[in-house]
């Protein structure tokens, strides 16, 4: 299988904060991998990096073998030019903890703008894909709503569709599911496991548990800035080797219940 | 105090009345119009990614708001001339001085605006691959005008109202009229009040036309 996104090296500072600390990262094409770690380990940065909203100090990043920037005379340091980052971020989809939906646009409008400015599509065309992708994420019944007259969850699914519409090599998840009142997280968990199942290349930064278990092929824990630990989820969440892992993981767990039905 | 009211002049000078109108409202909208340009140029160079660009845009601002606008028209009216040997014509004088005055406000408007549409959504933008000015024009702008529309208001309001300072200069606005017909009929509280009447006119109508605009673009927000 082709590599799809490949991360070498890959350092972040914030002032005389240190954030990501030398980070090595392989996504295959069709995988889904799953990032762990407490807050502040630097997941959603690493995230951000991926697509530049935060610019890497120092690291290579390559999406679709292509290595992004060029090399400067500083070892490590690349620089960026502004057209090549906006067409990285072209194809490399990005779902926000906060939606993000533009609301002074209807739902379709928001899938239509990016295939409309970016791809020079014609708004027939455009509202065709998007009509296409708010069906896939189950939503399509909203198409001429306003974001604000929408539940947190299907806004979320609005900005999937949003990304998709791009037709992106990869996706980003940064903590989609966060903000959502709980009985709002299953329909976007569900939206992103389908897509997962479609072979959507998918990086994923989550608190949730079950999904990692349940849908990712790799999980990688992260622990001050670097890769702490990484495994199938079968090896890291059920067989945790390093300690931090294990604690980490205990107090996602503290309380559970039976299954339903499974008796007592 | 027993005067007697009597506007009857005010009807038979309607059309020297008129031309003063005319002339209010030639200025005002020359002020507006230049004065949004120019705050909508200056407003982006202070949001410039460029420390040379911030620093002219914070020169501008600083500079024009805090000379009183009659000093600036006494300035381009009886200074300039005498430096460059060119006399500008009363409506340029007072064009330019109120434009740059208004230019400077209307700046600072524009940035608060522009910098109130939250974070999410700009990066949202850049994340679909939108580049600055695609960002700005679909995505920015759009929502930084509902923002900017009361505030924006009370700014026109003022440059409107500001335009009487021109009478100074001889301007054959509203307020210059006036003067010139209180002198002529003797009737300055007729005059001055008439004045006064016309600006809430006008300026009623401006703010019915900012509550429709504010109306229309807050729809769906």
């Amino acid at each position: 299988m082709s590599e799809v996104l490949r991360v070498e090296n890959l350092h972040k500072r914030f002032g005389p904060l240190h954030v990501l600390r030398g980070i090595n990262l392989s996504v295959k094409k069709g995988e889904t991998v799953v990032i762990l770690g407490a807050s502040g380990s630097g997941k959603s940065t690493l995230l951000r990096c991926v697509n530049f909203l935060e610019m890497p100090n120092e690291g290579r990043i390559t999406v679709e073998g292509k290595l992004v920037g060029r090399a400067t005379t500083k070892p490590g340091v690349m620089a960026y030019s502004n057209a090549e980052l906006n067409a990285l971020r072209a194809r490399v989809g990005m779902v926000f903890q906060q939606f993000n939906l533009f609301p002074h646009m209807t739902v379709e409008g928001n899938v239509m703008i990016g295939p409309m400015k970016l791809r020079g599509m014609s708004a027939d065309a455009a509202r065709t894909l998007a009509h296409d992708n708010l069906r896939r994420v189950g939503i399509l019944e909203k198409a001429r709503e306003y974001p604000a007259r929408l539940s947190g969850g299907q806004q979320q699914r609005v900005a999937i569709a949003r990304a998709l519409a791009m037709e992106p090599s990869m996706m980003l998840f940064d903590e989609a599911t966060s903000a959502l009142d709980p009985e709002l997280v299953g329909e976007v968990l569900l939206s992103m496991r389908r897509l997962a199942e479609e072979g959507m290349t998918m990086l994923v930064v989550t608190h949730e548990l079950g999904f990692a278990y349940n849908v990712a092929h790799r999980v990688i824990f992260l622990e001050g800035g670097e890769v702490h630990e990484q495994g199938t989820p079968q090896q890291v969440l059920l067989n945790p080797q390093r300690e931090r892992t294990r604690d980490f993981l205990r107090s996602h767990t503290l309380f559970r219940l039976p299954e339903p039905g499974g008796g007592l | 105090m027993d005067h007697e009211w009597d506007f009857a002049f005010l009807l038979d000078q309607r059309d020297f009345i008129l031309r003063g109108l005319m002339a209010t409202l030639r200025l005002a909208a020359a002020c507006v119009a230049a004065g949004i340009v120019l705050g909508l140029v200056f407003a982006s160079a202070r949001l410039s990614r460029s420390a040379a660009m911030r620093f002219i845009g914070t020169a501008y601002v600083e500079f024009f708001r805090n000379i009183p606008v009659l000093v600036q028209i006494f300035w381009c009216y009886f200074a300039l001339p005498i430096l460059t040997g060119m006399q500008p014509d009363a409506f340029v004088a007072a064009s330019v001085a109120i434009s740059l005055y208004a230019g400077a406000y209307l700046a600072e408007i524009f940035r608060s605006g522009i910098q109130s549409i939250e974070k999410g959504q700009w990066e949202a933008a850049r994340a679909i691959g939108f580049g600055h000015v695609a960002l700005m024009r679909w995505v920015v702008l759009p929502q930084a005008v509902r923002h900017v529309i009361p505030p924006l208001t009370n700014q026109v309001m003022e440059i409107v109202k500001t335009t009487t300072v021109a009478s100074t200069i001889a301007y054959g606005e509203l307020l210059y009229s006036a003067k010139v017909l209180s002198d002529q009929e003797f009737r300055p509280i007729e005059s001055y009040t008439a004045v006064g009447a016309f600006f809430i006119v006008l300026l009623t109508l401006v703010s019915l036309l900012s509550s429709f605009l504010e109306r229309r673009l807050r729809r769906h927000v």
